[in-house]
């Protein structure tokens, strides 16, 4: 009936469709790509790939699989036919209200008690994925910026300005100090945007960090505060990984430090969390904001609609959540657990002279391979790391994918995978690093 | 925002949603609907002018810092986006009110008589038994376990692709083609899903349209999509009016008219969007007139957005023809033409939240599978369904039971309708009906339309949706939704309106 004509040119798209900034041609993704083709696999292939770019938590499904063994009506609905007809219908943007009490008591066991969450200030997203954009959004115009310590999770770059035209100024941090932030720092980013005509509406930080492995030092939070405070801007504290810390003594949340200041100021302060790393739930999409400021709750919500959880994940989760007992014996086991594959994962690179930033927390170490750099340069890092995902067949992910200022840091995931497997890795660096080693004593370079 | 917490400390003390009986759970859920219906955006039947906006911003950061009682001694509150504050405006259109004031005060035939009726959201719950049945005799073994009874969490638990599973694609894919008669069939490599039918098409509008540009949709139309398709995309919608005099029959012309206006306007079109079964009228598009909009759009090189969310809500003798199977039938060029679906209405599994997209254009999919992550489906929803969508003979006992039952409830409420002397416009789909008022209403006009449905509301005690709600040109037309309903609920809805209508 129509007649073609080959002459036309193609029905075109938006930019945001056609740009690059969802990232994926980095070599952050190209690392999975290679897994992908070639997978480890303990029997079926275990000359293959390990998978050590992708921070998630497989230790802790055993406690996950035996609470629904024995709570089968969390995923019922009960006996009662009305149960499900609700949960089936339920699609209000403010949530279920007993999934939010839960999650606010999971976050303050998390924090030992020492921060309270209102049920009703939390906002749910499909993921922490949502949730940064979501806040992105609506704390920031197209054009505007937001700060970010370097090095940062790469997702960043897609997550906060792909949809949002929203800019991300760098704070520069570097291994002098660990890579702490500093108020020098912090001023420096503020300026450097200020410069570029840029106006810069917030500060986002992830605590712990990735990809360091690291928690904040409560110092350095109130410094931050204070910044955010001078500026009149905002503080984004992304807490993804606030029960994944070795040592619960650790971690301070930016709520404690608000707590001690009665709260004052705190409109300007926002967290996010997620169930995808503490409780290995990535596949169940549950996200979180959190925020001190009504109008953000509000306009949070709304936008939620873009991005609501299952009704049916809710129930399944509240009842799992609001179990005290099995919450609180889940968060000391898992928190044990990441403590020991650390200790094992650190070891194991020590015994090959590597060494990694010392590390209390996360699902990776930083690990430190700047002594192999042929040249001290970005090039150098990323030859280095094709060379281990080609003949060490190991996927780990370059700090340059994470804006690390200086070359040859790399992340490296450590619970992703079984004991053996991380056995198998670490013989294969260990096989690496003494192979380079002996070149070194021949003459080779 | 005040008037929930007493509302929600009562509804807690039932001990909560799994247990308790019916009425609580009913009464939790409307006022849990009201709470999700306070949505903000103001569908405006006016073409929205930059400065009156602009002064509404202005206002609402006055207001804000007067409020803010802890930014005493600083420079004033920390500031939020412009996108932001359009968003924390309160709600504006009778489309939401309805909905807010209905699950305040929500009609139960023992427990609230003179409760609000509500019929004024789409939702479908007149065959829910059927779904139920089948949760409690499959659920266990569809959601995690195997059939040797071993748990085993890390098929739901882990990173799955974020455009949904290659299992689930598959099972919605049949599902969507045994709703639609099985006269055409979707390929699941061409599916995206997405967390409902929401964020579908938001995500769809970003691939296709650059903030500015517009699309042309046909009214009346169904009052979400100003906020859905408007709100971060900052993508226009131009109306393209439809009238009463034929139907409310999508014109050509008249599309051609708009698309000539919005050129000399300067504003770039850049496709249309249709629903189809329509909401509100309930109507479906023929062939023909699906061939010449593919003829329109080819000729100005632009998109067709087809919203098939209601294709399996039919009762009508017609058959539905979805534009895939157009498309499989001729040699149209495939690349402009988009299909959004879920399971919202179908399935009346709104809580669920699965939507579609499914594209024929490789670089649409490539880049709306990448936008997926911001709305993704969980893991185990996934599961479930893809077991209940594969149980092929329950969906087809499912589909032609629920299309007997809709068709039921039509009948009898279009009939109670005409006992008024209140004509609804021949439809074979929806879970609606568009309800002529027009001889009604004093004067004839929207002012008129917003009176009789504001006294319907207060006094009659029921909340329908009016067609300024959904830009229709002409006044006195009335969306009713009638599948929340039992047929016992019928003739009192009918007795409301007669009383307000005769006073």
């Amino acid at each position: 009936m129509a007649i073609e004509t080959d002459q036309q040119p193609p029905v075109g798209l938006s930019r945001v469709a056609v740009s690059e900034t969802h990232g994926e041609d980095s070599p952050y993704f190209a690392g999975w790509k290679a897994y992908d083709e070639n997978p480890y696999d303990e029997s079926k292939n275990p000359s293959g790939v390990i998978q050590m770019g992708l921070a998630e938590n497989q230790v802790s499904f055993d406690l996950l699989e035996e609470f629904l063994k024995q709570h089968s009506e969390a995923s019922i609905w009960g006996n009662k036919i009305s149960g499900f007809r609700e949960n089936a219908l339920f699609q209000d943007y403010h949530g279920l209200q007993s999934f939010r009490k839960a999650m606010a008591s999971f976050m303050e066991q998390i924090r030992g008690g020492r921060a309270k969450f209102d049920p009703d200030r939390v906002v749910l997203t499909a993921g922490a994925t949502a949730a940064n954009e979501l806040l992105t959004f609506i704390l920031a115009d197209p054009g505007d910026a937001l700060l970010v310590p370097t090095p940062y999770y790469p997702g960043f770059d897609r997550d906060l300005r792909w949809r949002t035209g929203v800019k991300i100024v760098p704070i520069h941090c570097d291994s002098s100090n660990n890579f702490q932030v500093t108020p020098q720092a912090l001023e420096a980013a503020y300026n450097n945007a200020e410069a570029m005509n840029i106006k810069v509406r917030g500060v986002l930080i992830t605590n712990p960090s990735n990809p360091l492995g690291t928690t904040i030092q409560r110092s350095v939070l109130e410094e931050i505060l204070d910044f955010v405070t001078r500026k009149n801007i905002h503080l984004v504290s992304d807490e993804i990984y606030s029960g994944s810390v070795f040592s619960s003594s650790e971690f301070v949340s930016i709520a404690e430090v608000l707590e001690a200041r009665n709260n004052k100021g705190s409109e300007r302060v926002h967290i996010v969390y997620s169930l995808s790393k503490d409780l290995g739930l990535p596949g169940f999409r549950v996200g979180t904001i959190y925020s001190y400021n009504d109008k953000v709750v509000t306009t949070a919500r709304r936008m939620s609609s873009f991005t609501l959880i299952s009704s049916q994940t809710q129930h399944l989760l509240a009842s799992m959540l609001s179990d005290k007992e099995f919450t609180q014996n889940y968060i000391e086991t898992n928190r044990e657990r990441l403590r020991k594959r650390y200790g094992m994962i650190i070891q194991g690179l020590r015994v090959a002279g590597i060494e990694c930033l010392q590390g209390n927390a996360g699902l990776f170490c930083w690990m430190n391979l700047s002594p192999l750099l042929e040249t001290p340069t970005r090039e150098g890092e990323l030859a280095l790391w094709n060379s281990i995902l080609h003949e060490v067949k190991l996927n780990i992910s370059p700090g340059s994918s994470c804006h690390c200022s200086e070359p040859g840091w790399f992340r490296v995931c450590f619970a992703n995978m079984s004991e053996q497997t991380l056995e198998v890795a670490l013989d294969r660096i260990h096989q690496f690093m003494k192979r380079r080693c002996d070149k070194e004593k021949l003459g080779h370079v | 925002m005040r008037l929930i917490v007493p509302l929600q400390g009562v509804v807690q003390g039932r001990g909560g949603l799994i247990l308790g009986s019916i009425i609580p759970g009913a009464l939790y859920y409307f006022f849990q609907l009201y709470l999700k219906r306070c949505r903000s955006a103001k569908p405006n039947s006016n073409p929205p002018s930059p400065s009156s906006s602009s002064a509404q911003l202005a206002d609402l950061s006055r207001s804000s810092s007067r409020s803010n009682l802890s930014s005493r001694g600083s420079v004033g509150p920390v500031r939020v986006s412009a996108r932001a504050n359009s968003i924390a405006k309160p709600n504006a259109s009778p489309y939401y009110i309805g909905l807010e004031m209905a699950s305040e005060d929500p009609y139960d035939r023992f427990d609230n008589p003179d409760g609000i009726m509500q019929l004024g959201l789409s939702e479908n719950r007149l065959s829910l038994d059927l779904i139920e049945t089948w949760i409690l005799e499959n659920l266990e073994r569809s959601m995690i376990g195997g059939a040797d009874g071993h748990l085993n969490i890390s098929g739901i638990a882990t990173y799955q692709p974020l455009d949904g599973m290659m299992e689930m694609k598959i099972a919605v894919a049949g599902f969507m083609s045994q709703v639609m008669g099985t006269t055409v069939s979707f390929d699941p490599s061409r599916l995206v899903l997405t967390s409902g039918a929401t964020p579908a098409i938001e995500t769809l509008c970003f691939c296709l349209a650059d903030q500015g540009n517009a699309f042309l949709v046909p009214t009346p139309y169904y009052p979400g999509f100003d906020r859905d398709m408007k709100w971060r995309t900052g993508v226009e919608l131009i109306p393209v009016h439809c009238r009463s005099s034929d139907n409310f029959a999508l014109s050509v012309t008249a599309l051609d008219q708009a698309f000539n206006q919005a050129r000399k306007r300067g504003q770039k079109v850049r496709g249309i969007l249709i629903s189809n079964p329509s909401n509100p009228i309930g109507n479906m598009l023929n062939k023909e007139t699906l061939y010449s909009l593919l003829d329109f759009a080819r000729e100005k090189n632009i998109h067709i957005i087809s919203d098939e969310i209601f294709a399996g809500s039919t009762y009508g003798s017609e058959e539905f023809v979805s534009m895939a199977e157009i498309l499989e039938s001729e040699d149209f060029d495939k690349n402009r033409v988009h299909i959004i679906y879920g399971l919202s209405k179908d399935l009346s599994l709104p809580g669920f939240r699965v939507g579609v997209i499914y594209s024929f254009n490789t670089s649409v999919l490539a880049a709306a599978k990448k936008l997926a992550r911001f709305s993704s489906v969980s893991a185990p929803t996934q599961r479930i369904l893809i077991s209940m969508l594969s149980d092929t003979r329950f969906i087809q006992r499912y589909i032609e039971t629920t299309r007997e039952r809709i068709k039921k409830m039509y009948v009898a409420f279009a009939a109670g309708l005409k006992q008024l002397g209140i004509e609804c416009t021949k439809s074979s789909a929806g879970l609606y009906c568009w309800a002529d008022m027009s001889g009604l209403i004093r004067p004839y006009n929207e002012k008129g339309e917003l009176e009789l449905w504001d006294k319907l509301l207060k006094i009659g005690k029921i909340n329908i949706t009016p067609g300024s709600a959904c830009h229709c040109i002409e006044p006195g037309w009335f969306r009713c939704c009638f599948t929340m309903l039992a047929e016992e609920d019928i003739p009192v809805v009918i007795k409301r309106i007669q009383r307000v209508v005769e006073t």
